[in-house]
């Protein structure tokens, strides 16, 4: 005779003014299968914690945002942000699907050139270019997105010593009604300081003024600052044409689209709050229709989003450690993936599904990670089926920047596959080991023995 | 180990509804913790009831007595039981 | 028909469900069903005498919306809802978000656009007024304890600190204030709102728009007596066309479709309104304007079906309502049906 399917006994005090079970039971749906493959699995074969990407989810949001856009306006580029994630599979991925490179640093600018991409596929921003990456990205033919005076006149500079000419933008920072307001990237538009980069940039024989830049903001939650920014650029592009004839190849509206992750301090949840991509699209395109120029002159609308794209493809799964009651007799769990790996945990509730079938009756616990550190929580309060040790769950939506953001301490970090569209399980980055961790460090000789 | 026993004026219904007429709380048990609250009722030890669990479902004894450990803890923390 | 309405927590600072199927029931064009949606499984009006026929349990905004698309699949699938009339303002924009979907189910919703919750919302209230011309107290945002402390030179006392979407406290002086911010951000998040403290009386307005710019009914009322919250326990409907003329702007330039409650401070030097929340539903005291002659819930609800709705022109002037606080009697097994089933027949 077949056994039950056994569930741990639980028993729920009613806190009348609090969860019920119908206000909760469906929110730890379990996920079992990613892309069809096994979550338990996964972890078995490559190890827990594990991060899990989804090629098919990756194209789709890629095509998805891409059709928005273009069905908006007739001239759309993504470039790809590297700093979200900068796995070579997940470049690679988006650049098959016609993404160029958005680049923040040399080390970024040398991974997207050894991956294949050509520099002038590149968009290199950021505030720290040295005078070697500002001459390499001007000959391989970057687009340069000057950031301060002081990065103007070293390309000035550069392009007299070298006799070079250099294609270039600035990035514009503005006022666009939000809070806290980004000031420190690029010149400013309100106090003038942007006409004033743009009259030097154009009275100088040897830069190519190609392009407008500005990044307003991260996870920006509402569309309306959007329009402002555009707005704003069009306010600038139309100057350059009415002042100086000058029709810019493109502008360059950034990213900053924000993914279905909830964040800290965020009574709703981002699902219900958030306006859809397409109200971006139209708050993002729509200004460009002012721009004084016939629509075969129209410049390319450059678009560098990264979080939008990748975070809801990105998986972490992680395995139970241990279960115990806290003193106050609130249930705390366990996991083996902590902050080292998650530090987007800092300001995002993370939704969290168990990845097997089990109990339908859910209790409140706060997650915390495998360090011996008390900061390691990733979730204060979630509600979950009651979960055994050795199980798994799903961290959901951890895409963006928990790959690159993540750090080695005190664990090693882990397995990073991927599942291709055809449902085959491919391995982007091994899991580290001491010897790979110790390479890098040397160690005196005089130190090298000791008895204790 | 030890056994317990359920204060004598519990209402358990069999939806797995619990209403403690001396504090005045209510509970909702999953069915199994209604099942091993019913055997607890009819004066069954603990060594009965981890029996009568193991032979049921699919699950091992330790595992088992980790769950139960928990749940009878928490059923003296909410006054439904008492050591005997 | 088949009419399903949330908020039915009458409580001190109850939600507006029970008046608002108190004016559907007395419309006598109304033949049908009324199903409670709640979230608790003590919220008042679902134990009520002739408030509700059933009443089913769904789950919180915050779970998700699948859930909650879910949760009212099965309620559909056994009920046949034909409207769905949310009263909370917490939930307004995840039912917004599901309008269509709800649509697709042969459920109407008469709720206003995500961009007019979001014109209204009290943290842009202020760009808003601005923008239109409309008086309003300024307006801070604090989004973090710190953002707080760095405005302390500019927050003059009294001040009010509010919550996004419930919430409001006089604070007077800085230490209140971060009293407060505490208060509220734990249970509302963020950001806080830090508002001038307009002195003077308080004015309120139920208004009903029609989402092309025009207002089908709006009764205004002055608070008597209000609870240490604020919020009225009585009040009584007054004339004044200054007041009636300014809701009909504000609901114009927002082109407001849906139920809502416009709350107004007279300035006691300048003898202006000033703006101080567009709540974006009807409110709890809707049923005096129902007495007063502007059935404004059931005018809603034929918009909802696209019946034809003659606008209201005026109202009894000098209607008072008054709250009561009354101890239902229900049982033990009633609570178990709705803990464990999650559905109550009433009655």
């Amino acid at each position: 005779m077949d056994k039950k399917i056994y569930e741990r006994p639980v028993i729920i005090k009613q806190q009348m003014g609090f969860m019920n079970k119908f206000g909760s039971a469906p929110a730890n749906q379990p996920l079992t299968h990613i892309d069809n493959v096994s979550v338990v699995e996964m972890a078995e074969k490559y190890g827990s914690p594990l991060f899990v990407f989804s090629e098919k989810k990756i194209r789709q949001n890629y095509r998805n945002l891409n059709r928005i856009f273009k069905t908006r306006y007739p001239k759309v580029q993504f470039a790809w942000s590297y700093k979200t994630n900068y796995l070579n599979a997940v470049c690679s991925l988006f650049h098959q699907e016609g993404a160029w490179a958005e680049v923040v640093s040399e080390f970024e600018y040398e991974r997207a050139r050894k991956l294949g991409v050509k520099g002038e596929n590149i968009i290199f921003n950021g505030p720290d270019k040295t005078i070697e990456g500002i001459k390499k990205a001007i000959e391989e033919k970057a687009k340069i997105h000057i950031d301060h005076f002081d990065e103007l006149y070293d390309i000035i500079n550069i392009t007299e010593k070298y006799n070079l000419k250099a294609d270039v933008g600035i990035r514009v920072n503005m006022d666009t009604g939000i809070y806290p307001k980004w000031d420190r990237f690029g010149f400013n538009y309100e106090n003038g300081e942007a006409v004033q980069a743009l009259k030097r940039i154009i009275s100088n024989e040897r830069l190519n003024l190609v392009g407008l830049h500005t990044h307003i903001g991260t996870y920006i939650m509402s569309t309306e600052p959007y329009k402002i920014a555009a707005q704003k650029l069009v306010v600038l592009a139309n100057m350059l044409i009415d002042q100086y004839d000058i029709k810019l190849d493109y502008i360059d509206l950034g990213g900053g689209l924000p993914s279905h992750n909830t964040l800290k301090g965020q009574y709703l949840e981002a699902e219900q709050l958030l306006p859809t991509l397409e109200q971006y699209a139209d708050a993002i395109t729509s200004p460009l229709y002012d721009l004084n120029l016939s629509p075969s002159e129209f410049p390319t609308l450059f678009l560098e989003n990264g979080r939008v794209l990748i975070d809801d493809a990105g998986f972490l799964v992680s395995k139970v450690l241990a279960n115990k009651r806290l003193s106050d007799g609130r249930r705390s769990t366990v996991i083996d993936a902590g902050v080292n790996l998650l530090f987007t945990s800092f300001w995002f509730k993370h939704k969290v599904r168990p990845a097997q079938v089990s109990s339908t009756y859910t209790e409140s616990a706060t997650l915390y990670g495998p360090l011996c550190m008390n900061i390691d929580i990733i979730r204060d309060d979630v509600v979950l089926p009651t979960l055994k040790k050795g199980e798994y769950l799903v961290i959901m939506y951890v895409g963006a920047y928990s790959v690159t953001q993540w750090m080695q301490f005190i664990t090693l970090r882990p397995n990073i596959v991927m599942i291709t569209e055809e449902g085959k399980i491919e391995q982007l980055r091994k899991s580290e080991n001491l010897d790979y961790i110790m390479e890098q460090e040397i160690l005196p000789e005089k130190l090298k023995e000791f008895s204790i | 180990m030890s056994n317990y026993k359920v204060f004598d004026n519990l209402a358990v219904s069999e939806s797995g509804f619990l209403f403690s007429p001396s504090t005045g709380e209510s509970f909702t048990l999953n069915p199994i913790a209604n099942q091993i609250l019913h055997l607890l009722k009819q004066g069954e030890t603990i060594n009965q009831i981890k029996e009568k669990i193991l032979s049921e479902y699919d699950i091992d004894e330790s595992s088992l007595e980790k769950d139960l450990d928990d749940f009878i803890n928490q059923l003296i923390n909410y006054k439904i039981v008492e050591e005997k | 028909m088949n009419i399903a309405i949330t908020g039915l927590n009458n409580v001190d600072s109850p939600g507006p469900g029970v008046p608002v199927i108190r004016g559907i029931r007395e419309s006598k064009e109304f033949t049908g069903k009324i199903i409670g949606l709640i979230y608790d499984s003590l919220e008042p009006g679902a134990y009520m005498k002739d408030v509700s026929d059933i009443n089913y349990l769904i789950p919180y905004p915050s779970a998700g919306l699948d859930n909650l698309l879910e949760r009212l699949k099965f309620i559909n699938d056994k009920e046949k809802i034909d409207v769905i009339i949310p009263t909370l303002d917490s939930e307004l924009y995840g039912f917004a978000k599901l309008s269509s979907k709800l649509e697709e189910m042969g459920i109407k919703t008469f709720l206003p656009t995500f961009d007019q919750l979001n014109f209204r919302a009290k943290d842009k209230l202020f760009d808003f007024a601005v923008k239109h011309n409309f008086k309003v107290p300024k307006n801070l945002l604090a989004t973090s304890i710190s953002d707080l402390y760095k405005l302390s030179d500019e927050i003059t006392f009294p001040t009010v600190i509010k919550g996004i979407f419930y919430d409001a406290y006089i604070a007077h002086n800085f230490e209140e204030a971060v009293g407060a911010f505490h208060k509220i951000s734990s249970k509302w998040g963020l950001p806080i709102i830090i508002q001038e403290f307009v002195k003077g009386q308080e004015y309120n307005v139920a208004a009903l728009g029609d989402g092309n710019g025009d207002t089908v009914g709006a009764v205004a009322m002055k608070k008597l007596y209000i609870t240490d919250k604020g919020k009225a326990w009585a009040g009584i409907t007054i004339n004044d066309p200054i007041l009636i003329k300014l809701s009909d702007d504000i609901i114009k330039a927002l082109n407001w479709k849906s139920g809502c409650e416009l709350e107004f401070v007279k300035d006691e030097k300048s003898n202006e309104y000033y703006l101080l929340e567009i709540n974006p539903r009807f409110p709890a005291w809707v049923y005096l304007a129902v007495a007063a002659g502007q059935n404004l819930p059931a005018a809603l609800l034929n918009l909802a079906i696209s019946k034809d709705q003659q606008k209201f022109t005026s109202y009894e002037i000098g209607k008072i309502f008054i709250r009561y606080s009354w101890d239902l009697i229900t049982d033990i097994r009633k609570l178990e049906e709705i803990t464990v089933k999650g559905e109550l027949i009433n009655g």
